[in-house]
């Protein structure tokens, strides 16, 4: 009996382990889903080719020269379909013979679409009527891995993933052991305390690693996302976020006795953090006022560390900013735990 | 070593514990001997899973000493929990996992004790090895929760009420398992609201009424304490005040005579039943007065109780 698989700790972490698994709702929520909405947020944001743009052509002189934009689809309308078509929005812009050869385009200037299709049939007409460019350009196209949406995403989802698990992880399952006076029943026994917790952790790191390479793999795999820095250091960063989230999990789970109190903390730490820490856009856009508070978050750090690692391949020196945010959560969500934690 | 020298498992004295307004347990001493079986009885609110609870270690009393194997639980509280057995009265072990990795798990608690599957098999769980915890009867659960309290192989075994809401069948059959570890030779405290449990089980018994020991000894003292060993009861339906129950009472033997006089039931404690049962059915006789119902029993810690308190043990 004094195999390695019978020491206390290795029993506790596997029980978590096994505890975990066999809940088919936590197993699709931490493996599936982010999976799910990488896929779905990738497809919809994807980088597709410029769409053409439909407009009318209410006079047949103009509509052979317009048609000479392969970016634009033109249909020959009179005055009063052209119109109706403009109204319902299957056209972006009409455009209309005015006084003295002169073109008049309608369309609402407020709609994008309007205002492109407006510069390319006016550049249509004019260089149909002979104007040339006094500047020659040309275009090159940004659709390379590492400056996507899904480039974008990826990391961000990766850290709302991992702040998701383990706070979840961790809280619903301290709670739910005092709810149950398990862990009145576990204190009767001589089991150390600390192992209890350590074995979270411990099972945390270890379901880390699957989550982890699921999610990466996907992306990897499927969409080409780069990961241009260290494995070493992504996965350093991943470890300590997770450790820096479990910590806050254990936190919220200090006291509370019921799941209802414990959903309701849970969520009020992490929605904050869903919206300002730049999951799926950049934290930038919030005004520069909150900024600082927004980098004291730890999502926000792990997801800024996690993108700067993988999409500018940033080393963990580099990164000692976001380190040293998710260590002090760290060390200060345990300290305060423990001091806290209620075991019956 | 005789038995004077040897120190008993557990010494409690003048222990006392309020919570806010209420008193749970109120100057309460109690020795429980190494090797005997020593029940805790009392309905729910006297104070038995409060005091057994502080002799676990789990509660801090407000006053009072409380002594475990010779230990204290200020000074020894890791030593002691490798020794002793628990058993709380509410505890749900995780639904998610099977038998054997439940016990397995609380095995690797303790230096020593018997193999997991070897505690699963003397539960008579053998069969129940694989099956997830939340599949289990509630009688299974409870053997469950008793192998995990027993993996450690303790030198004392704490029971808080462990039969309570099982149907009869599982109650002897959990008896049956409690009674083979006490077999052993190990020291058992158990809290109950059932006499008949008590009755089974305990060497001694400790009955408790409002934080407070009101009675102590084996049961067959406690019963004999009363009077009367037996009870008998009869009915003489509409003729209950033409009976005469001055002279039921100079029956020899009879301690005491209760007549409801509405309903025509009488309740008599007899000391020996073979003497006072043809010499009250001569008397009924002689007074010319039809019996309709005649009914006996042997005293139980049920009626010591109600001859101590005036109320039912469980009187909820």
């Amino acid at each position: 009996m004094s195999s390695f698989a019978d020491r206390s700790l290795a029993q506790l972490t596997v029980v978590r382990f096994r505890e975990f698994l066999r809940e088919p709702e936590a197993v699709f929520w931490v493996f599936l889903f982010p999976i799910l909405l990488a896929a779905g947020l990738g497809l919809a944001f994807r980088n597709r080719p410029a769409e053409v743009l439909k407009i009318a052509a209410v006079s047949r002189e103009i509509v052979a020269p317009l048609r000479q934009e392969k970016l634009l689809d033109v249909q020959a309308l009179d005055a009063t379909a052209a119109e109706t078509a403009l109204r319902a929005g299957k056209v972006a812009l009409v455009a209309e013979p005015g006084s003295g050869g002169a073109v008049v385009y309608r369309y609402d200037d407020t709609n994008p679409e309007g205002r492109t299709a407006r510069m390319l049939a006016d550049r249509a007409l004019q260089r149909a009527a002979g104007r040339i460019d006094p500047v020659s350009s040309s275009d090159r196209l940004m659709s390379e891995p590492g400056s996507r949406y899904i480039d974008f995403l990826l990391p961000g989802l990766l850290g709302m993933n991992l702040m998701g698990s383990s706070i979840w992880g961790l809280a619903f399952g301290v709670v739910d052991a005092r709810r149950k006076k398990l862990l009145k029943r576990l204190i009767a026994t001589p089991m150390p305390r600390y192992e209890y917790l350590l074995s979270f952790l411990l099972s945390r790191l270890a379901m880390l690693v699957i989550e982890v390479s699921t999610l990466l793999g996907f992306g990897v795999l499927v969409f080409h996302v780069p990961v241009w820095g260290s494995l070493a250091g992504f996965m350093a960063l991943c470890v300590l976020g997770s450790l820096s989230f479990s910590s806050l999990g254990l936190l919220i789970a200090s006291r509370a006795r019921t799941i209802e109190a414990v959903s309701g903390i849970t969520n009020l730490v992490m929605m904050p953090m869903w919206i300002l820490s730049g999951v799926f856009f950049s934290s930038q856009r919030f005004p520069d006022i909150i900024q600082p508070a927004i980098h004291a978050l730890p999502l926000t750090a792990l997801i800024n560390a996690l993108r700067a690692n993988m999409l500018q391949g940033a080393s963990l020196g580099q990164l000692w900013p976001e380190a040293a945010v998710l260590g002090a959560w760290l060390v200060v969500g345990f300290t305060l735990a423990l001091k806290l934690f209620r075991w019956r | 070593m005789s038995e004077s020298t040897t120190p008993a498992a557990l010494q409690v004295r003048g222990l006392r514990k309020a919570y806010q307004d209420v008193v749970a347990v109120d100057g309460l001493d109690l020795e429980v001997r190494r090797g005997e079986c020593f029940g805790l009885l009392g309905p729910n609110g006297a104070g038995k899973t409060t005091t057994i609870e502080i002799c676990e270690g789990l509660t801090t009393p407000d006053s009072g000493d409380v002594e475990v194997l010779g230990m204290r639980w200020s000074t020894q509280a890791m030593a002691l929990r490798q020794r002793l057995g628990i058993q709380l009265q509410d505890t749900q072990l995780s639904d998610k996992l099977t038998v054997f990795e439940t016990v397995r798990l609380f095995r690797s608690f303790y230096h020593q004790g018997p193999a997991a599957a070897e505690m699963i098999d003397l539960m008579q769980l053998g069969e129940k090895r694989s099956s997830r915890v939340g599949s289990l009867s509630g009688g299974q659960k409870q053997r469950l929760a008793l192998a995990c309290a027993l993996v450690g192989a303790p030198d004392l075994l704490f029971l808080d009420e462990p039969t309570t809401g099982l149907d009869p069948q599982a109650r002897r059959q959990l008896w049956d398992v409690i009674d083979a570890f006490r077999g052993e030779g190990r020291t058992i405290l158990l809290t109950t609201h059932y006499m008949d449990e008590a009755e089974k089980l305990c060497d001694r018994v400790a009955i408790m009424d409002h934080g407070r020991q009101i009675a102590l000894g084996t049961p067959r003292e406690l019963v004999a304490s009363i009077g009367g060993e037996h009870l008998v009861e009869f009915s003489v339906g509409d003729k209950g005040r033409a009976l005469d129950t001055e002279t039921l009472r100079h029956i020899e033997g009879v301690s005491d005579v209760r007549l409801d006089a509405d309903t025509g039931n009488v309740r008599m404690q007899v000391d020996e039943l073979h003497r006072a049962v043809p010499a009250l059915l001569n008397e009924i006789n002689r007074q010319g007065i039809p019996l309709t119902e005649l009914r006996t029993h042997s005293a139980t810690l049920e009626d010591v109780f109600v001859a101590l308190t005036g109320r039912h043990l469980r009187d909820e």
